[in-house]
């Protein structure tokens, strides 16, 4: 009993981080199509900006957090407003091309700037003890993922389904011609997008910074998964993401403490499941 | 709409792809050939990595045959690889040292793994077709790990010796005869996947890629005509990792890996997919520059190849050779 309720809390969290990363890239594949190989990137830019703000600058935690996934934010904000709009209209391939030689060149240049050892951020006290519940005693950084991940969720649906924005947004995927024909600023929805969803990665970054250490590789060991949870997910949904990334959260999380020894089979089994009986995604009939 | 067609016309790609093949199919295996024997000949101290290169070359023409004439992206191309490397290991280990014998199972297993895997992830299409792949991989990689006894986990499958090839020829500590073994492979697989690609059947698969609803209707049986291509990609594959295996005498997991499949994808655009002879020079390139710019640090690797891999994509081969050859004074 125990067990079971470690590895659903456990499980819990590690699916929120997968989907607070994996969100943007989801909406900028399924919504944009653009194929953004270099968005586990931007998680671990979010993650070396909070633990070197933490750790080297000595900030506060509550205020390095924001300034770093406000500085990812900006950061795909440029790139995106300098270099990757111009590959929109490209096919597939270049644009995987494109974003995977960015993350290398990122890779090299964390390292550069870095060096190679796992990056650590810095907690405060009131989340680096435990919480008590009452009936039990929680760790309260897991309790802060669960709350944040449910937290975004919450916020994308509503601003892609109820804010003006979010109608823009829509709007300009289905015909951007007609979209700005009736004057809708589709270059600045399509940049507030993309760096929205960075800031979002960035975020998810910092707070998977326990369960996925931060080290220069980050942008391509964790990217597989990503891809994984936004595929089972189904392109652009956010509900979906939330479903597959919890559902694969926990059977990851399951498989670690109960069967180690397999490594990532059962998380890849499901995944194969889960897409062959729903090819477009796991709440699309 | 007029102009739009013209102007497409012109274009390099448009004209490389849309014109007949003249040249017979035992051209440019021939070339191969003799570029391949004037390498071996001119860099004696060099013969390891000349191996390796035609080991990979022969990978990326496999994975050529599905990403480049038939336009299924997939980025799990390793997991064929790793299934002839440990097949031939395996073989060579338990039952019987002959390379060509081995070499005939790793293209074995290749082929039944690609027809099994196929008959499932050729039902798919797209983004789900490319993360399936990537399941099937990471699946056998697990596996792999998990059957210690077998494939010897991280430690890696070794202890077996290859026996002579042919029965005359034994391996010898310079790679001589692992050098020459794997171009003749090569050149022989190299053709045939020519002919492969020029017969009816590769026009078919060429169409499925172009237009799959317009071959549907043309009433070519096109899940049967993708599995076969598969199949045949597969038993390519296996063939480079049962090569693999016997050049090096170890099998590693890290051909079944990830990063694997994803740097031979990247060899293929960057010698510009679907014409197979891209697919060897995009190898040649990519193993050139890995070897030169690893051997001083590997994150300035990555840097040069990052950087490489952006520049082509934002100023196209094609594209340059035009420019280059309309700045020399030729005519397009």
């Amino acid at each position: 009993m125990n067990t079971f309720f470690n590895i659903l809390i456990d499980g819990l969290a590690y699916g929120m981080v997968l989907f607070v990363i994996a969100v943007g890239l989801s909406v900028t594949l399924g919504l944009m199509r653009f194929v953004n190989l270099s968005h586990g990137a931007f998680a671990m830019v979010g993650g070396y900006g909070a633990a070197l703000l933490t750790r080297e600058a000595g900030w506060n935690f509550w205020l390095a957090v924001p300034a770093a996934v406000l500085v990812t934010g900006f950061l795909g904000a440029a790139l995106e407003a300098l270099v990757l709009r111009h590959l929109y209209r490209r096919k597939e391939l270049d644009q995987v091309l494109f974003t995977i030689g960015l993350s290398f060149v990122l890779i090299a240049a964390t390292n550069a700037l870095a060096g190679p050892q796992v990056q650590l951020i810095t907690l405060p006290a009131s989340l680096s003890g435990s919480v008590d519940l009452g009936f039990r005693t929680l760790p309260a950084q897991r309790l802060l993922v669960i709350g944040v991940g449910l937290m975004v969720a919450l916020t994308a649906a509503w601003t892609v389904t109820r804010t003006r924005f979010g109608v823009w947004l829509r709007a300009a995927v289905d015909h951007s011609g007609t979209a700005s024909a009736l004057g809708i600023p589709i270059r600045t929805v399509q940049c507030a997008s993309f760096a929205a969803g960075a800031a979002l990665a960035g975020l998810g970054g910092i707070l998977g910074a326990e369960l996925m250490p931060l080290e220069p590789y980050y942008a391509l060991k964790y990217l597989v998964l990503v891809l994984v949870v936004v595929a089972v997910g189904g392109m652009g949904s956010i509900a979906g993401s939330l479903a597959a990334a919890v559902l694969l959260g926990v059977i990851e999380t399951a498989s670690k403490y109960l069967a180690s020894e397999w490594g990532s089979l059962f998380f890849f089994l499901a995944m194969a499941t889960l897409l062959a009986w729903r090819p477009n995604g796991l709440l699309k009939r | 709409m007029n102009t739009m067609t013209l102007r497409q016309e012109r274009t390099p790609t448009a004209r490389l792809t849309g014109a007949p093949r003249c040249a017979p199919a035992w051209r440019a295996p021939l070339v191969l050939l003799a570029v391949g024997l004037v390498a071996c000949a001119l860099m004696p101290e060099q013969l390891g990595l000349l191996s390796r290169l035609f080991i990979t070359a022969l990978f990326v023409l496999s994975l050529d045959l599905v990403v480049g004439v038939a336009g299924l992206a997939t980025l799990g191309h390793a997991a064929l690889f790793g299934t002839g490397a440990y097949a031939a290991g395996i073989f060579a280990l338990h039952a019987f040292p002959d390379p060509l014998i081995g070499l005939g199972v790793g293209i074995l297993a290749g082929a039944a793994l690609a027809a099994l895997s196929g008959a499932f992830l050729l039902r798919y299409q797209g983004f789900t077709f490319l993360m399936l792949t990537v399941a099937i991989s990471q699946i056998l990689l697990s596996l792999a790990q998990k059957a210690r006894d077998w494939t010897g986990g991280d430690d890696g499958l070794a202890g077996f010796v290859m026996g002579p090839l042919l029965g005359r020829f034994e391996f010898d500590l310079e790679g001589q005869v692992a050098a020459h073994y794997a171009l003749a492979v090569l050149v022989v697989l190299f053709y045939a996947a020519r002919r492969v690609v020029d017969s009816p059947f590769g026009l078919a698969v060429r169409g499925i890629h172009e237009n799959r609803a317009r071959m549907t209707a043309l009433g070519t049986p096109v899940f049967a005509r993708l599995w076969v291509l598969y199949t045949v990609a597969g038993a390519i594959a296996g063939a480079a990792g049962a090569l693999s295996a016997q050049t090096n005498a170890v099998v590693g997991m890290d051909s079944l890996s990830f990063a694997f499949s994803a740097e031979a994808l990247v060899m293929l655009i960057l010698g510009g997919a679907g014409r197979l002879t891209g697919a060897l020079v995009g190898a040649a390139v990519f193993t050139l520059l890995h070897h030169t710019a690893s051997s001083i640090n590997p994150y300035h690797w990555l840097f040069v190849v990052g950087a490489l891999l952006m520049l082509v994509v934002l100023v196209s081969p094609a594209k340059a050779w035009v420019w280059l050859r309309r700045r020399a004074g030729g005519a397009q």
